[in-house]
């Protein structure tokens, strides 16, 4: 959770210095690739440009690794080809994702081993216990006790490494965390059963120590690799937005490139409908520009040369060029960067479920085994038998069910709502969502789908709708594409009228054969403006003029969603950065009674912290650069896959989709995943209450501390695996 | 008894074969892609073979 911390700058200048090396391995993420046609269609697009050696594609991981000969061929001809064959990809940096891989995988090696270890100890000690008393002679069952020492003490010096690197660390930073009592139960376990195997005794505990490592480190190793496949998603979430942009060399050729790989001094052009893919300062071209993924604001602005432009914005007017500059020369970004370094620190502080249950647990743990070993000693046992007992009551009470219970649960929440399209990018976040007793939503892009639709259709005769898509169909404005869509909709076959001219910013023409027709602003029809709303006009000469107004629709669900927050008892409350009569609309249209309009990113943290001093925890569902620093300081955050990338990379979870209900399946699914740890933790503490008094009283053998431990292990991953089921929505 | 003397060995060998298996699969990147795999299974070509690349798809 540090590591978006960043200044913003830090990891633009990285990108910046990545380009100078050329890479003949490239690692893209693919945005629909969703079944085994798909990866083998991927793999052949990609094999079919000229220069690539070979592709190999991961469906788990939605992403192909393609090596091609350096010169032969580059990234942007093998994302052209995967786009010809229907697939949406974007180049990405792998080696930050290959370091948190190798963590998963050298905890999967040492799961393997301590399970070999476990099985082979196991049978062996099974057979001891069973034969002792009966016909088993002693000097087999010490060969079977040396034969499991052989095998415990290299698994123990091999698997626990995790856990003793990670005492160690708290013991240095004079801290108990619970892999103290873990690695102190196997090692003193270890030690003590080879000292009793030397001296020929029964009571050797090598089972019990590499069973609890073994079920530990699946514990360890479900966390990890829930980690990794968490941020992979939120990694690719994030390169599959940046995309494309055209840069103009100083030759005055045009280059097209991964918006990535741009560097500050780069001079970019931005097409009349593209979005900015860097921040910077314009250098030629005026027009209007989209900003309401940066400030909320729905109406055009501005843009004149000199002016500063965000990473972003959708450009509506004339094309537009672009000098890229370092983000930290940016007030909006820096203030932004800001606000959000100070609110994440707040967010540090947040103590995860299983690491609460350890700071209670673990003094209890090490006092339990002190006061047995000091109560036998007292008692006048010698002191091989009050450490065993000792032991036994370590090993006992050390959790492997508490261990088990959190992670399997998360993982299982999160493969449920991955399913489902939503990426949970912290792993704690399910936990903290789960707290939340307010919901705060942003407006634009949030509750509405911020791009503009046509509205009022039905009053607009097919004649003139048809005739206005035939012109529209030649701009890549947004209003443009909304009659369109809205011609599409109503009819299905579209001429596209020959012979268009555009004028960017103001409209569209064409000279037929009964007179001219325009499409454009106001003023470009030469008529009077009415609400100075955004509004297009359609006029062919001799005939009435028509309008279109355009707004920013609201998601097809948001009222619903709205409601059925209010029938579960959460407040809820609307802030906007955008102008308040607009902000008023939506929140009457939805049913938010709290809202508040025309707010600075830092008065949306203002009043967040205002409801933080109440004891309320708020989950803020957000997706504009102005929303991020409310993302970072809530409890609990969640953005739409169309957010600003600040906004993504901050959020705690991502869902992609037209709709907002995957807001609910959030709520509710880290409801029950908290219900569900909850019972774990009873299952867990049942058994200990149970078991601890017969260890302290010296009844517990150690293959019944054994069998006990896996039952309960897997009673927890049994009650977490409930909460998988269902299949996609 | 006697019997022990080699079935014992014999069971650990046995066992250690499966753990140098998966350990070595999991360095060749067998578990790379779960998912994928399952369908790689049913594809009816050859696998990718350097040597059939650039043969017309």
């Amino acid at each position: 959770m540090t590591a978006h911390a960043l200044p913003i700058s830090a990891a633009t200048k990285a990108e910046g210095a990545a380009r100078q090396a050329r890479p003949d391995m490239l690692t893209l993420a693919i945005e629909n690739m969703r079944c085994g046609g798909c990866l083998k269609s991927v793999e052949r697009a990609a094999l079919s440009v000229p220069g690539v050696t070979s592709a190999r594609a991961n469906l788990a991981a939605k992403r192909v690794s393609v090596a091609f000969e350096e010169g032969r061929a580059n990234e942007l001809d093998v994302i052209e080809a995967l786009k010809r064959a229907g697939f949406s990809a974007a180049p990405m940096h792998a080696a930050k994702q290959d370091a948190e891989r190798a963590r998963e995988k050298y905890l999967l090696r040492r799961v393997a081993v301590a399970g070999f270890a476990a099985m082979n100890i196991m049978l062996l000690s099974v057979s001891v216990w069973a034969g002792s008393g009966g016909d088993m002679d002693a000097s087999l069952a010490a060969l079977f006790r040396w034969l499991s020492a052989l095998i415990a003490l290299p698994t123990v010096v091999y698997a626990g490494q995790p856990f003793f690197a990670s005492a160690l660390q708290a013991l240095r930073g004079r801290r108990l965390n619970m892999d103290v009592p873990i690695s102190l139960a196997i090692l003193l376990a270890t030690a003590m059963s080879l000292y009793q195997t030397v001296r020929g005794n029964e009571q050797v505990y090598f089972d019990a120590a590499v069973t609890l490592l073994f079920f530990l480190l699946i514990g360890r190793f479900l966390d990890e690799s829930l980690r990794v496949r968490a941020r992979g998603e939120a990694q690719n979430l994030l390169s599959l937005q940046s995309g494309i942009a055209t840069i103009i060399e100083a030759d005055g050729s045009q280059r097209r490139m991964p918006a990535h790989a741009l560097a500050p001094g780069d001079c970019l052009l931005v097409a009349a409908g593209e979005r900015v893919a860097a921040d910077g300062v314009i250098l030629a071209g005026s027009g209007e520009v989209d900003q309401s993924l940066i400030t909320g604001e729905t109406e055009p602005a501005s843009a004149s040369p000199g002016q500063q432009i965000y990473a972003g914005t959708l450009n509506l007017g004339n094309a537009l060029k672009i000098e890229v500059t370092a983000a930290d020369s940016a007030t909006l970004l820096a203030e932004i960067g800001g606000l959000m370094l100070a609110a994440e620190q707040g967010k540090a502080r947040y103590r995860r479920l299983a690491d609460r249950a350890a700071q209670i647990y673990a003094p209890a743990v090490h006092g339990l085994g002190a006061a047995t070993f000091l109560g036998w000693l007292l008692l006048g046992a010698p002191w091989q038998t009050a450490l065993t007992y000792a032991i036994a009551v370590l090993i006992i009470t050390c959790p492997c069910a508490l261990a088990l219970a959190v992670p399997a649960v998360q993982i299982a929440a999160a493969s449920r709502l991955f399913r489902r399209g939503i990426v949970v990018k912290a792993p704690d976040g399910l936990e903290r969502v789960a707290e939340t007793d307010i919901v705060v939503f942003d407006k634009t892009g949030t509750l509405t789908l911020g791009r503009p639709q046509l509205l009022d259709e039905e009053a607009i005769p097919d004649e003139a709708l048809a005739a206005a898509a035939g012109l529209a169909a030649a701009s890549r404005h947004p209003y443009a594409q909304g009659i369109v869509a809205a011609a599409g909709k109503r009819q299905k076959t579209m001429v596209a009228a020959d012979g268009v001219e555009e004028t960017p910013g103001r409209g569209l023409a064409r000279a037929g054969a009964h007179g001219e027709e325009r499409l454009g602003s106001a003023e470009w029809c030469e008529v009077k403006a009415s609400s100075g709303g955004s509004e297009v006009w359609y006029r062919r000469s001799g005939q009435a003029p028509v309008r279109f107004r355009f707004a920013d629709m609201l998601r097809t669900d948001a009222a619903e969603v709205v409601g059925a927050l209010k029938r579960r008892g959460y407040p809820l409350a609307l802030l906007s950065g955008d102008r308040k009569s607009a902000v008023e609309t939506v929140a009457a249209a939805v049913g938010i009674e709290t809202w508040l309009g025309e707010l600075r990113p830092a008065e949306k943290i203002d009043w967040l912290a205002e409801c933080a001093r109440a004891g309320r925890k708020v989950l803020m569902i957000g997706d504009g650069l102005n929303d991020a620093p409310a993302l970072a300081a809530a409890h609990a955050s969640v953005s739409p896959a169309s957010a600003a990338d600040i906004s993504q990379r901050t959020a705690d979870f991502v869902f992609q989709g037209q709709r907002l209900a995957p807001v609910l399946e959030i709520l509710s699914t880290a409801k029950r995943a908290r219900a569900i740890a909850l019972q774990n933790f009873g299952v867990a503490f049942c058994y200990n209450i149970v078991a601890v008094p017969f260890a302290m009283a010296g009844y517990v053998t150690p293959l019944i501390a054994a069998i006990v431990m896996s039952t309960s292990s897997i009673l927890v991953t049994v009650n977490a695996a409930r909460l998988a089921g269902g299949g996609r929505s | 008894m006697t019997a022990l003397a080699w079935l014992v060995p014999a069971a650990l060998l046995l066992g250690g074969i499966g753990l140098l298996a998966f350990l070595w699969a999991l360095r060749s990147g067998q578990f790379e892609d779960l998912e994928g795999a399952a369908y790689r299974a049913l594809e009816d070509e050859p696998a990718d073979d350097p040597a059939r690349r650039d043969e017309p798809q």
